[in-house]
């Protein structure tokens, strides 16, 4: 948190934000289904000024064999910034910060995904973030959800993801970049659509009755994305009743 | 039939006892466990859209050899899972030393899923008469979750495509399907099925096929 004179920077116009949103509105969305020819499963997620790409592929074969796990298949899940994605040049490769969002959106997706159905393999799950505007973690978490059941892996529920931060004492939903950088908090959650919280964490301070505010206010930005990415997914299918040639078929010799 | 697209953790039913394939039970009621189609009848089912072959026992495939080991060949079969194809289960006796004689590396297979295990150990086996090397004729690949659809209810479609095309089928349940029969006629049941792929989730499919291979002879002949 970037230390800073009150006055500097005005979160709030005539009420509302500097984008024009309200306090508990989420940026605009766009979700594609099934956008990556290769992977077994992909989805394309736009949240605000986040691009981001999830593939998903398996389950299959472990590679290194020492990973295995007799009864269940793993789950890797990779988060990565494309060194384009930030202003400033980002240093291309892992860093400190892409390993523990690997891990915890991890943690998010793990929980739901049924993994005893598919003893000795791996489900990889690969997240580029293409360009960044706070929040990259959940919208990583929204297309690997979606590209999790384009790829027809067995999961209990959804998972929806969203943070809510913050700035001049006032709580709002899905913070975006000026507020994320100079604002008090931001706290991002994962959960499936029935309120189960797989991802919680928080960085800035919040009074216990902020961080009750803000909980209930990322949870209600969660299910409206969970009704987003069900559509995106029940779409992809219509469309594929609809125009059943646009879809491609591989014929292999 | 009454069927609808569910994503996963879809509410199907408050009656546990309707729960299929592709669903879960929780708390005495059935949730979908599947992006894919439920399908409403005394149990609800969830087909998928997509997903990778698990072999059962029983299952018919077809397998490309891909190493030999002592006493068994490693087959991919299309799925996470490889198989293995022991020696005394091929058809006649043979010695270890000659194994790569009769199947080699690269080698195509008709071949039925023995028995799998539960940490997936996959056995295979040769011995009945319709399973064996293929030595002509082609091989396509297809999505398993639509091979149910290719060969139809009571094996209604593939019968009568096996009849309107003259040639020889063979459906692996791992999606890869064998055809064998004149230049024409292969060409005619490669197109046929990729258009079942294509449309295998609309209602009336056979029709329509009957349809389409009429038309397709008629230009022919």
């Amino acid at each position: 948190m970037i230390a800073m004179d009150k006055t500097d920077i005005s979160f709030f116009k005539d009420g509302l934000r500097l984008d024009g949103r309200r306090a508990d509105e989420l940026r605009p969305v766009k979700i594609e289904v099934g956008i990556l020819e290769r992977a077994d499963g992909s989805c394309y997620i736009e949240m605000g000024g986040n691009k981001v790409i999830a593939a998903v592929y398996g389950p299959r074969e472990v590679h290194p064999r020492h990973l295995q796990e007799v009864t269940r298949a793993i789950v890797r899940y990779r988060y990565n910034m494309a060194s384009f994605s930030v202003e400033e040049r980002k240093r291309p490769g892992p860093d400190r910060r892409s390993y523990e969002l690997s891990k915890v959106s991890r943690e998010a997706l793990e929980p739901v995904i049924l993994t005893s159905f598919f003893p000795r393999s791996v489900i990889d799950v690969f997240v580029e973030v293409l360009q960044a505007d706070a929040g990259t973690r959940t919208a990583g978490i929204n297309a690997a959800a979606v590209a999790l059941a384009d790829a027809g892996i067995p999961m209990k529920s959804m998972i929806s993801s969203c943070a809510a931060g913050k700035v001049a004492d006032t709580i709002v939903l899905d913070p975006m970049k000026e507020e994320d950088n100079f604002g008090q908090a931001d706290l991002p959650i994962a959960m499936t659509p029935n309120g189960n919280i797989t991802l919680m964490q928080m960085d800035g301070s919040l009074s216990p009755d902020q961080f009750h505010e803000a909980v209930e206010m990322a949870m209600r930005g969660a299910r409206e994305i969970y009704e987003l990415q069900r559509k995106a997914l029940v779409d992809k299918y219509s469309q594929m009743v609809a125009e059943p040639g646009k879809v491609e078929v591989h014929a292999s010799d | 039939m009454d069927r609808k697209v569910v994503v996963p953790g879809d509410l199907l039913s408050e009656d546990a006892k309707r729960s299929g394939e592709g669903t879960y039970i929780k708390d005495g009621s059935v949730y979908s466990l599947l992006y894919g189609l439920a399908n409403y009848r005394d149990k609800i089912n969830v087909i998928p859209l997509a997903g990778k072959y698990v072999p059962a026992p029983g299952d018919y495939v077809i397998g490309v050899v891909k190493d030999i080991t002592f006493s068994n060949w490693i087959v991919d079969i299309n799925s996470p899972y490889d198989g293995l194809l022991h020696i005394s289960e091929f058809p006649k006796r043979i010695e270890s030393d000659e194994m790569s004689k009769h199947l080699r590396i690269g080698s195509s297979i008709m071949t039925q899923v023995k028995d799998v295990d539960p940490t997936m150990k996959v056995e295979l086996t040769l011995n009945d008469r319709k399973l064996g090397l293929i030595r002509t004729g082609r091989i396509i690949e297809i999505s398993h979750t639509r091979v149910p659809r290719l060969i139809g209810k009571g094996g209604s479609m593939i019968s009568m495509l096996k009849k309107e095309v003259n040639c020889n089928i063979f459906v692996g349940q791992n999606g890869r399907i064998w055809i064998s029969g004149g230049a024409d006629d292969t060409d005619l049941a490669l197109k046929t099925i990729a258009l079942i792929e294509k449309e295998a989730h609309t209602n009336g499919l056979t029709d329509r096929i009957v349809d389409f291979l009429k038309a397709e002879k008629g230009v022919r002949s």
